[in-house]
This record gives C-alpha cells, sequence and structure tokens, in this order.
C-alpha cells in the first residue's frame, strides 16, 4: 500500500498549503542571504531567538503569541546586530562571530526557559519547535471560512516578503552586489541589510512556532542555492527559487506519506522530508544545470575535446593527401601523430566514417568528398591565422603554429574571410605551404 | 494519524541537558509560586561538596567537561584560524542521519542498537560524508563555502530527522532516549564517558601538537604549503577529521548546539589575548578547560541551572570580557591606543600651529625673546580645525607636559622644552612632505605609519638627500625652515643640519 | 615531414636540461572555460635575473602558479633543472603576492620565515634554535630583523614583502619565482629587493620576477619574457625590450584574436 490511500484533501492539502507558504517565504529572502554569502544566518537566528521567547513569557507572564512573537523577532535582529559589532569592533571573522553569538544567546535561552519551564506549563519544545502535521488541528474563522491559524499567518509573511521583494528588488540587488556602491548612490545599504534581517527573524519566527525549524532553514538555502546554480539572472533566480520550494515542499510531504511504507513503517516527518525533497532538486540542480551542473561541463568538454580530435584527423588526413596523394594513413599512425590515445581515437574514426567524412578501406582511411571539404576549410583557417600571428601579433614563424592549430576549430567562414581581408594577398604560409581556396573542387 | 510522531519531534529537539537538568529539581520547587523565579541559594555544604569535588558524579561531570573544553579549544583554534568556525554547526547537524542508520542496521541486526561505539561510528562517517559533501558542493560548484554548509546542514538534519521518525516506530531495539544520546546528558556523565572523552581527546590534542607547525601552515598560507609539496588536502583531512571526533565526542556529552560553542568561543578569546600561534592555542585550552570546569561546577552548586548551558555561558562571558579588556587586541585597549594616537597627533598640530604662526610673523628671527612670545588661542584655532573646548582641552594637556604655558586668559607661549619639540615636529613634518612629493609613486605606503621619527622608517641616505633639498628650499624662500634660526649655537653642526633643534 | 610544422625554439645556445633552471613547453593554462595562457615556451639561462612584464590580465600569476601546480595546466610540460616540478621542488623557491595570506593571523615575522624550513624540519618535529637561527639571518639579510617579533599586520608593505621574500631566501632555493615583488612597496625596499637580488645572482641563483614597472626593467633584469597571453618575445633584456616589442606587447589590439576567443568561449558554452 501507498498510504496515498489515507489521503485526506482537508488535513493534507492544509498541511502543504502551510508548507508551500513557508516554503516560499523564506527561499524568497534566502536568495539574498545566498547572494551575500549569509546562507548560515538562518540557521542562527532559529537557535538565537530562544531567550526573546523566554524574556517575553517572564515579562508578559503569559503564553499569549503576540509578546512572544515579537520577543522573538528582537532576539533575531540581535542575533544579526551582535554578529556584527563582533565582526567589527572585536575584528572576528563572520563565521566565528556568528558560531559566537547564536550560541551563547540559545544557552542563555535555556537557562531562562528552566527556570520557567519548573512553573508553569511552557514546554520549550512546544514553543520553539512547531510541527507541520498539526497544522489543520489549529484553526480561526475568517468570514465564514475555517482555515488553520498557521495558513493565515504564513500568508501574511508571504504578502510581507513579497512586497519587501517587489519594492526593493533594486536597492536589494545593489546592495547584495556592492554595498559601498549602494550606499555611495544614496541608498543606506545598512537600512536594507537590517530590513532583511528583520523580515529573516519573522519569517523564522513565524514558520517555526508553526511548521518546524528544519524546513524553514533549509527553505531560507537550498532552494535559492538550487536556483542559483540554474540562472544568472536574479529575477530568474528568484522565480525558480520560489518554484523549486513549492515543488520541494508538495514532494517532501507526499514522500513523507509514501517513502517509509515501502519499508513497512507509517510516515514519517514531514518537515524533514521536504527539506530532503530540496536537497535533492539541489543535487539535480547541482549535477545537471545547463550550465553550470557539473555534469554538464564535464560533458560539455568531453564533447569539445571529441570534436577537436575529429577534426585534427581529417585536416592531418588532408596535409598527407597534400604531400602525397597515394599515402592512405591507418589509425595507428593517426594517432602516433596527433598524440591521441586509442579509444578516443577509434570512436572518432569511426564517427567520421559513419558520418560520411571518410571512408574505411582495410583500416586505411581515405578522405571522402565532403571531409576533404571541411579539412581544406579547417586547413585554411590554420594557415591564415598564422599569417594573422606573424603579421599581427609578431610572433615568429616557429611559434605560430600551436596557436593556429587551436584557433583553426574556433573559425568560421565569416571569420575566415576577415583573416584573409586582414592579411596580406598571399598563397602560401608563413612556413611556405599553399592556402587552400575557400572553395574548390580538387 | 501521526500523533506519535508529533509527541517524538517535541522529543528529539528539546534539549536533553534541559530535561535532565530540570528533572532532579522539579519536585522540590514545586510548591513555589510562579511568579517566582529566583534561583535559590545553595547551602556552604553544597559549596563545599562541588568545590573539594566530594561527589563522584560531579567529579566526573567536571572532569570530562574539562577534558572536552581543552580538545575542544585547541582543534577549535585551528577551524577558527582556517576560516572553519562554522563547520562544526554543519557538521555536527550532519551526524544526525548517521545516528539513526547505526540504530536501525545495529537492531535490524540483532544488536543493541544503543551501544555507543556503533552510534558514534554512524555519527562520524555521516559526519565525514557531510564534510565531503561540503567540499565538493564548495570545489564543484559555483556556490560559496555559506551555501554549502546551510545546504548539508539543513538536509542532512532534515534526513536525520526523517530517519528517527521511523526509528520511533520499530519495535524492537527500544529508541527511546536515543535522542538523549545524541543531545548530550552532562549531568548524568558516567566514568567510562568521562574516559572516552579523556582518551579521544588527549588524542586529538596529541595529533594536533604533533603537526602544530604542518597545521599552522595550512592555516595561513596554504599556497605556500603546496609550494613546499606538503599534502595539503591530506591535513585538511586530518584537521577535518579531528573536529569530527571532537564534535561527536562533545555531542555525546554537552549536545549539539553547546558543542559548536565549545569549538568557536574559547579559540575567539583566547585570539584577543596573543599575537602569537601557540600561545592562542593554550589560551584556547586554558579557556575551554575553565568553561568546562566552572560552567559544570555551577550547575552542580545550582540545581536548576543545565550544565551544558552554563558551559557556554561561562564561555561566553570569558569572551566578552576577552574581547573588552583583552591585550594586545581587545576593544579597549585598541581604543586607549587610538586616543593615544589621537592626543598626540593634537598635541603635535597644537606646537606646530604654534610655531607656523610665530613663523609666517617673522617672529622666529628675534631669537632673544622667542620663548616667551605670546601666541593668542583664537588664532590657533582657526588655524587648524578645532574647536574652541577641544583646544582648551588641547592646551591644558600641552600645559600638563610642561611644552606650553598660558600667560594670559587666552594667549600661550612655548616653553623651553615645548620649543625644542615644535622645532623638532616641523622639520619631521617638512621632511615628510618633501619626501610626499620626491617619491609620490611610492610614499603613501609609508607615511600613514604611526612613526615617531622618520629616521625610523626611512633609510639614512633618503633623510640625508631630503635634508639638503630642505635647506635649497629654505635659502630659495620656499619654505621656511626651522634650520633657519639658530636656537642653540653650540649644538650646530652645518654637517647634518637635523641635529639643529635636536637635544 | 613533421606534420606538427612547428620547431623548438631555442635561440641560445644549447644548455644541458639539467643546468637550465626553467624549461616550459607549451604551456597552457585555462582558467574555467577562458584560457589565460597560451602555448607558453622559454627557457631561462642559469645566474640571470629574469623579470616577466605584461599588461593587466597578461597571465603572469597564472604562469608562475601553474609552474609550481598550484593551478591545473591545461597542457604542456614544466622542467626544473631537468626534472619534473615535483622532483625538483626543494630547488625552488615562491615569493607569493602579498594579498595571498590573511595578515592577520597570529604569527610574527619570525615565524612565517621559518615556514620556509619546515620541510626541512621534517614532520612532527618540532623548530629548534638553529632553525631560528637561520630565519633571523635571512631577516638580517633583507634588513627587518629589528621586527622579527612583529605580529605580521604591523609590519608595514614593505616590510611583508621582505619578510616573504626572507622566507625564500632561507630555503636556500636555486630558482626564485617572486610574483609581483615590487608591488606597493617604499623605495627602501624596492632598493633592498634588488640588491638581494643582486646577491641571489652573483651566488649563481636564478630568480624569475613578476615586473610591472617598465622604466626599471633594463635597470633590474638580465633577462626579460614578455608576456601577453602568449610569450612575445623573450631573452637578454638588450635585445628583446625593445619599443617595436612593447606595442606588441602592450598595445595593438588584436581584433580577430580576441574575436576568435570569444567565439570559442561561447561555442563551449553552447554545446
Amino acid at each position: 500500500m501507498s498510504g496515498l490511500e489515507q489521503w485526506n484533501w482537508y488535513l493534507d492539502g492544509w498541511i502543504i498549503v502551510a508548507g508551500i507558504l513557508c516554503a516560499v517565504s523564506s527561499a524568497l529572502l534566502g536568495n539574498f542571504l545566498v547572494l551575500r554569502k549569509m546562507s548560515m544566518l538562518g540557521d542562527a537566528i532559529t537557535h538565537a531567538i530562544l531567550p526573546g521567547l523566554a524574556a517575553a513569557f517572564f515579562i508578559s507572564d503569559s503564553r499569549s503569541s503576540i509578546p512572544m512573537f515579537a520577543g522573538a523577532v528582537l532576539a533575531g535582529i540581535l542575533t544579526a546586530l551582535f554578529t556584527e559589532w563582533i565582526r567589527s569592533f572585536g575584528k572576528v571573522d563572520e563565521g566565528a562571530a556568528m558560531g559566537v553569538v547564536f550560541t551563547s544567546l540559545f544557552a542563555l535561552g535555556l537557562v531562562m526557559i528552566v527556570q520557567a519551564a519548573d512553573h508553569v506549563d511552557l514546554d520549550p519544545g512546544c514553543v520553539l519547535y512547531g510541527a507541520i502535521e498539526l497544522t489543520p488541528l489549529d484553526t480561526i474563522l475568517i468570514s465564514g471560512w475555517e482555515i488553520p491559524r498557521v495558513v493565515v499567518v504564513l500568508s501574511i509573511v508571504l504578502l510581507i516578503n513579497l512586497l519587501f521583494v517587489i519594492f526593493f528588488l533594486k536597492e536589494l540587488k545593489l546592495s547584495s552586489f556592492d554595498p559601498a556602491l549602494a550606499t555611495t548612490t544614496g541608498f543606506n545599504a545598512t537600512l536594507i541589510h537590517y530590513a532583511l534581517m528583520t523580515l529573516v527573524a519573522v519569517t523564522a519566527v513565524a514558520s517555526f512556532e508553526t511548521v518546524g525549524n528544519i524546513l524553514v532553514v533549509a527553505m531560507f538555502v537550498v532552494p535559492p542555492a538550487a536556483a542559483y546554480m540554474l540562472t544568472d539572472r536574479l529575477v530568474r533566480m528568484i522565480v525558480l527559487s520560489v518554484i523549486l520550494a513549492i515543488i520541494a515542499a508538495v514532494l517532501g510531504h507526499i514522500s513523507a506519506i509514501t517513502v517509509p511504507r515501502w519499508f513497512g513503517y507509517q510516515s514519517t516527518s514531514t518537515a524533514g522530508m521536504m527539506a530532503v525533497a530540496a536537497g535533492l532538486l539541489f543535487v539535480v540542480a547541482a549535477l545537471f544545470a545547463p550550465r553550470h551542473g557539473i555534469v554538464v561541463i564535464f560533458v560539455r568538454r568531453q564533447i569539445l575535446a571529441w570534436k577537436i580530435l575529429a577534426e585534427d584527423i581529417i585536416a592531418l588526413m588532408y596535409r598527407i593527401e597534400e604531400r602525397d596523394a597515394q599515402q592512405k594513413p591507418d589509425a595507428a599512425y593517426l594517432r602516433e601523430i596527433l598524440f591521441s590515445s586509442p579509444l578516443p581515437t577509434n570512436l572518432t574514426l569511426r564517427y567520421l566514417t559513419r558520418h560520411d567524412q571518410i571512408t574505411d578501406s582495410d583500416g586505411m582511411y581515405e578522405l571522402t568528398k565532403t571531409g576533404r571539404d571541411r579539412a581544406r576549410q579547417l586547413v585554411r583557417s590554420h594557415r591564415l591565422w598564422e599569417h594573422y600571428l606573424v603579421e599581427h601579433a609578431g610572433m615568429s614563424a616557429e611559434n605560430i603554429h600551436k596557436q593556429a592549430e587551436q584557433l583553426e576549430h574556433f573559425t568560421d567562414r565569416q571569420l575566415r574571410e576577415k583573416l584573409n581581408e586582414d592579411t596580406i594577398d598571399t598563397d602560401q604560409d608563413p612556413h611556405g605551404r599553399p592556402i587552400p581556396p575557400e572553395n574548390k573542387t580538387n | 494519524m501521526r500523533p506519535f510522531f508529533l509527541v517524538f519531534l517535541f522529543a528529539s529537539f528539546v534539549p536533553q541537558t534541559l530535561v535532565i537538568a530540570a528533572g532532579g529539581s522539579r519536585e522540590a520547587q514545586a510548591q513555589q509560586s510562579i511568579t517566582d523565579r529566583s534561583i535559590s541559594i545553595p547551602e556552604w555544604s553544597d559549596w563545599k561538596r562541588v568545590l573539594f569535588l566530594q561527589d563522584y558524579n560531579t567529579r566526573i561531570v567536571v572532569l570530562g567537561t574539562t577534558l572536552l573544553g581543552m580538545s575542544a579549544g585547541m582543534i577549535g583554534s585551528f577551524a577558527l584560524l582556517r576560516k572553519r568556525a562554522l563547520m562544526g554547526d554543519a557538521l555536527s547537524h550532519a551526524t544526525l542521519p548517521g545516528i539513526a542508520i547505526a540504530f536501525i542496521v545495529a537492531t535490524s541486526l540483532g544488536l543493541d542498537g544503543k551501544t555507543l561505539p556503533i552510534l558514534l561510528v554512524g555519527a562520524a562517517l555521516s559526519g565525514l560524508l557531510g564534510i565531503a559533501t561540503i567540499l565538493l558542493v564548495r570545489n564543484l560548484t559555483r556556490l560559496k563555502e555559506d551555501a554549502a554548509l546551510g545546504i548539508v546542514l539543513s538536509v542532512f538534519f532534515g534526513a536525520g530527522i526523517a530517519l528517527l521518525g521511523i526509528v520511533q516506530q520499530m519495535k524492537t531495539g527500544h529508541a527511546a532516549g536515543l535522542e538523549s544520546f545524541i543531545y548530550g546528558k552532562t549531568a548524568s556523565m558516567v566514568a567510562s564517558d568521562a574516559w572516552l572523552i579523556g582518551s579521544a581527546g588527549m588524542i586529538c590534542v596529541l595529533i594536533s601538537v604533533l603537526l602544530f607547525k604542518e597545521l599552522t601552515l595550512l592555516c595561513f598560507d596554504e599556497g605556500f604549503a603546496v609550494s613546499r609539496g606538503f599534502p595539503v588536502v591530506f591535513l585538511d583531512m586530518i584537521l577535518m577529521g579531528l573536529v569530527v571526533i571532537v564534535t561527536i565526542i562533545g555531542l555525546q556529552a554537552v549536545g549539539l548546539i553547546l558543542m559548536i560553542s565549545l569549538l568557536v568561543i574559547p579559540p575567539a578569546a583566547a585570539r584577543f589575548w596573543t599575537e602569537k600561534m601557540v600561545n592562542m592555542t593554550i589560551v584556547a585550552i586554558v579557556l575551554g578547560a575553565l568553561s568546562g570546569m566552572i560552567g559544570s561546577a555551577m550547575s552542580a552548586v545550582f540545581p536548576n541551572l543545565p550544565s551544558g548551558a552554563m558551559i557556554v555561558l561561562v564561555a561566553t562571558a570569558m569572551f566578552l570580557f576577552s574581547m573588552i579588556f583583552g591585550i594586545p587586541r581587545g576593544i579597549l585597549i585598541r581604543k586607549l591606543r587610538r586616543y593615544e594616537l589621537n592626543t598626540k597627533i593634537n598635541r603635535q598640530h597644537l606646537l606646530r600651529g604654534i610655531y607656523e604662526y610665530l613663523e609666517t610673523r617673522g617672529l622666529l628671527n628675534e631669537k632673544q625673546t622667542l620663548e616667551s612670545l605670546p601666541v593668542p588661542v583664537e588664532t590657533l584655532n582657526q588655524m587648524r580645525s578645532w574647536s574652541l573646548p577641544a583646544l582648551k582641552k588641547i592646551v591644558k594637556r600641552a600645559e600638563r607636559e610642561r611644552l606650553v604655558e598660558t600667560i594670559h586668559e587666552d594667549q600661550l607661549q612655548l616653553t623651553e622644552a615645548g620649543l625644542k619639540e615644535a622645532i623638532r615636529l616641523v622639520h619631521e613634518h617638512r621632511l615628510w612632505e618633501l619626501y610626499l612629493i620626491t617619491y609620490a609613486d611610492v610614499a603613501p605606503s609609508k607615511v600613514d605609519q604611526d612613526a615617531d621619527a622618520i629616521e625610523h622608517v626611512l633609510e639614512p641616505e633618503v633623510i640625508s638627500e631630503l635634508e639638503s633639498l630642505l635647506i635649497q628650499q629654505s635659502t630659495m624662500g620656499v619654505i621656511q625652515s626651522p634650520h633657519a634660526i639658530e636656537i642653540d649655537q653650540k649644538q650646530t653642526n652645518p654637517q647634518n643640519p637635523r641635529s639643529q633643534g635636536l637635544t | 615531414m613533421n606534420t606538427r610544422e612547428s620547431s623548438t625554439s631555442a635561440p641560445q645556445p644549447e644548455l644541458p636540461l639539467e643546468e637550465t633552471p626553467l624549461s616550459v613547453y607549451d604551456l597552457t593554462v585555462a582558467y574555467h572555460r577562458k584560457p589565460v595562457i597560451w602555448d607558453v615556451s622559454f627557457k631561462i639561462p642559469p645566474g640571470k635575473l629574469v623579470g616577466i612584464v605584461g599588461p593587466n590580465g597578461a597571465g603572469k600569476s597564472t604562469l608562475i602558479k601553474a609552474i609550481m601546480e598550484l593551478i591545473p595546466k591545461a597542457s604542456g610540460r614544466v622542467q626544473i633543472f631537468g626534472k619534473p616540478y615535483q622532483k625538483n621542488r626543494q630547488r625552488v623557491g615562491y615569493v607569493p603576492q602579498r594579498e595571498s595570506v590573511d595578515w592577520d593571523f597570529p604569527v610574527d615575522a619570525l615565524d612565517v620565515v621559518t615556514m620556509g624550513l619546515y620541510k626541512e624540519i621534517g614532520w612532527c618535529l618540532p623548530v629548534r634554535k638553529k632553525h631560528r637561527d637561520l630565519a633571523m639571518d635571512a631577516l638580517e639579510r633583507v634588513g627587518i630583523a629589528d621586527y622579527a617579533r612583529r605580529q605580521i599586520s604591523q609590519l608595514s608593505g614593505g616590510q611583508q614583502q621582505r619578510t616573504f621574500l626572507a622566507r625564500a631566501l632561507v630555503q636556500n632555493a636555486d630558482l626564485y619565482l617572486m610574483d609581483e615583488p615590487f608591488a606597493a612597496v617604499d623605495a627602501a625596499t624596492e632598493k633592498a629587493i634588488v640588491q638581494i637580488l643582486q646577491e641571489m645572482k652573483e651566488a649563481g641563483k636564478t630568480a624569475l620576477v613578476i615586473h610591472h614597472d617598465l622604466q626599471t626593467v633594463p635597470e633590474y633584469f638580465d633577462y626579460v619574457i614578455l608576456l601577453n597571453m602568449r610569450v612575445i618575445d623573450h631573452g637578454l633584456t638588450a635585445d628583446v625590450f625593445t619599443p617595436e616589442n612593447l606595442q606588441k606587447t602592450y598595445g595593438g589590439r588584436l581584433t580577430l584574436l580576441e574575436e576568435a576567443t570569444e567565439t570559442m568561449r561561447r561555442r563551449e558554452q553552447s554545446l
């Protein structure tokens, strides 16, 4: 059984909605944390708000949520502030400063809460670490609709974050990129910084009071980081991070219900699985992102290397033909001259044969007509480049071959014509070999 | 449908230090009113019991936390200087799935899942996997270290939570209390725990002592280490491995967050007290040990203070103290130095101002009355953009140093010592100005040095060259040089004009 | 016939490879996807002060780092006294750029210089007095022995540079690679460094120095490598440090070359 037959649109629906709201509000701000290299701040703030909660409880002597919320947010902002102070006044490395501040505040909070916990029913676990699974149980009535309180709170937070990001996009962009420039051009980078910190604290507090802290910490970092792998544009990055956050939330809840069943257990923590889902999305993005993905970069390099090898082979065969039209090289001979290893060479030869650039007669290779045309263009590029380099870069004739070798693979017809125009009219390269014409039937 | 793991979720997050520490005192304080939150002051006997380590339990706890503080201080110093302070944070979170899996595997193999070594092996493996992931993300993608840390921390921890959700449902293996194994149980530490911490910690310390110079080089100048043929990756692995070991034994003892603080706070505090690597690690070890000792002792004396948190707060207190009062890098000493520098500059400006005032009025040639020439304060105030109260303060200070005298309500004159100092300063200043002009290409990096005397910074040849330039210019009337006047004929050395005016 | 179409260039009389401090063959290095130096080949003779000059971004630092294998090379070969760098590492001293380290690190000048000896001291063994004495001598040579016990952030830029130089000197290497030792230092330091270079040369050592002040090139260096992504020319200063070569190195934009490089980059990305 998959577990999904127990799916209850009311319960599970609201859980997913709460998860999405939390994930999206966190991811929106998280983009700027990642870009500012402050990804650990979400983690720090979620730990550091503990004394704020405790202090609010001591002062108001109640468990009502407004003072608690305010206390927690204040503690969150103080975390950012103290970190900055210790960094600038104490000349301590930023990571260490953050480590000092949030662990200290957390410890302080623990001590305070123990004092309180002995007297009243203030369960730090309950206050600190809500659970997303409880979402549908605590509802309020809004114009006749019974809506979970969490969803209402998170919707407000999301709205605020969204407005903040939309209205201050260019300020955020500039101050994330270059705070000094931002200040000199009239934006107050510090103000933007603390506004961002405040919203991070608000989001963190609102989220983990209701859906658990691990989810908010993960959503601050993972979807924006994945989005950063996928694009170079800020707006696209923000949109992508939001989409990824939504996918992670939905996927997380479904897998929390289904995956444990495969192993004979019941469902597990939704927040934990949402974090794991986000992690998986990140892994996919990091590996397969179209431009920056690890696999993509690797494959791209390989393809390029093969392409170059293929071109080298036909250009070499053209030169051999040029010298002695009768000679037909075999694979070993080509390998020896090109210093290439057997496997790629043989694969490339097979590729060239299949694409009708060369013919294979018992291990001896010969250029076809298309192959010869292509090779002629390559050799032409090569020799034009040699000319250009000698004439314009002032390089001596014995130094230029290697460069031309590299350049020839990236020279199209248009560039060849320009090269031709830019060099003195000649049909010989600096080594005295003929420069083949652009189009010719031999 | 899923209420059981809600309960679990709470339990897994509640730091167990809190529960354990609170447990003992709950009954005793049950009678007290809600509003009474004062900490009961312990009896002398309680103090004595702790201070003299009479209680076996206290002895163990104090010993264990002290040893932990020492090893964390040492390893943390390297981690801090390698700018990896938060690595411990990510790492300790990353151990969670390993612990859960170790428990599941051990239980399904019919072993006792809560055997400490099994759990520690699981923790170490997933910690190392976490570090490897961090390094991979940082090196292979365009993301920076902070994002790599954040990703590993949250995703691994999320996976751990999800796995613990499954562990909780296992019929065999008594998963209850597993979290307390992980999230610290300082107060209930037993002798074997202290031994484990002690031996593992000492091994870490020993390794880092043996590799002290190699690790220092790694932290200071990785590129140079590579160029000298040191296996940097291997060294880095050793350092990270040490962090893993210390973190894991600490997790077990004081809990997750508190362990991070032991790795970060004592070394960061130690940095304020020294400019030497060796001294820094020693101070970090001492501070770590003191935090462990005092923190756990305090929690033993005051029954409702959780020991893990107290250890951190003691460390924090030491950090704050060090940051403010530390010498030579604390805030106060740096402010003091700045203040001294400012007063010195102000004094120099005052004396030069007086001198230039006299100079521009051609009064310097009347050598006989030079010391007693009055200078109006108001004019000085206008020469520099001082405010009158600020100038008054500066004047007062100079008077205390017997450099100037107030002859009138608002008139000053130089004393003999003041005159000599003024001449020296003006001379120095003009040499610097000349240097700036003649060596414009390189000068700026030199001039802002807080050097008293030009000869400490510049080569003698450069100075004598400048001297001759200065004399040239003054005879040409460009700058009225202090040497134009002969203050003390007896000391005049025609070869070296600098000796004039200087005693 | 040689289809490689190129011949090895060696304008100077051939020295045995074991006596050639540094020979570089067809070295190509790429950062990310952008080639930084292309097919660089040169040899430097022993006992010479060799300057590398070229505009910003010409790959001067990259060249040195690739020689030291601090960054991977795409292709090519480097030999130090006839052997790969790994084999002859102890004969190479390196003076990195000043910005490459955290000057706030808790070590003093003497400690930094001693680091040059860590390899000789050996694993796990402590620094002893004789090592400190050697380091002190090196500091003496560069003229900042008075500041040996100062924390390194309290040294001036010139003194920091001299500390790095002393760290290289203490290794007693035969070939020194220096990455902009004259960058932002005062006249006194510049003079001191030049004097040390001369002393090194008299002792038969070779130094390869990245330099950016064209004015002083003929004065400081016997031998020059003109670099702008590729070697424009190399040889005795008197022969190759000519206005035409400088024009080729610094001026005269090779528009078509740039275009091709751009195509190369785009193609690799779009694949």
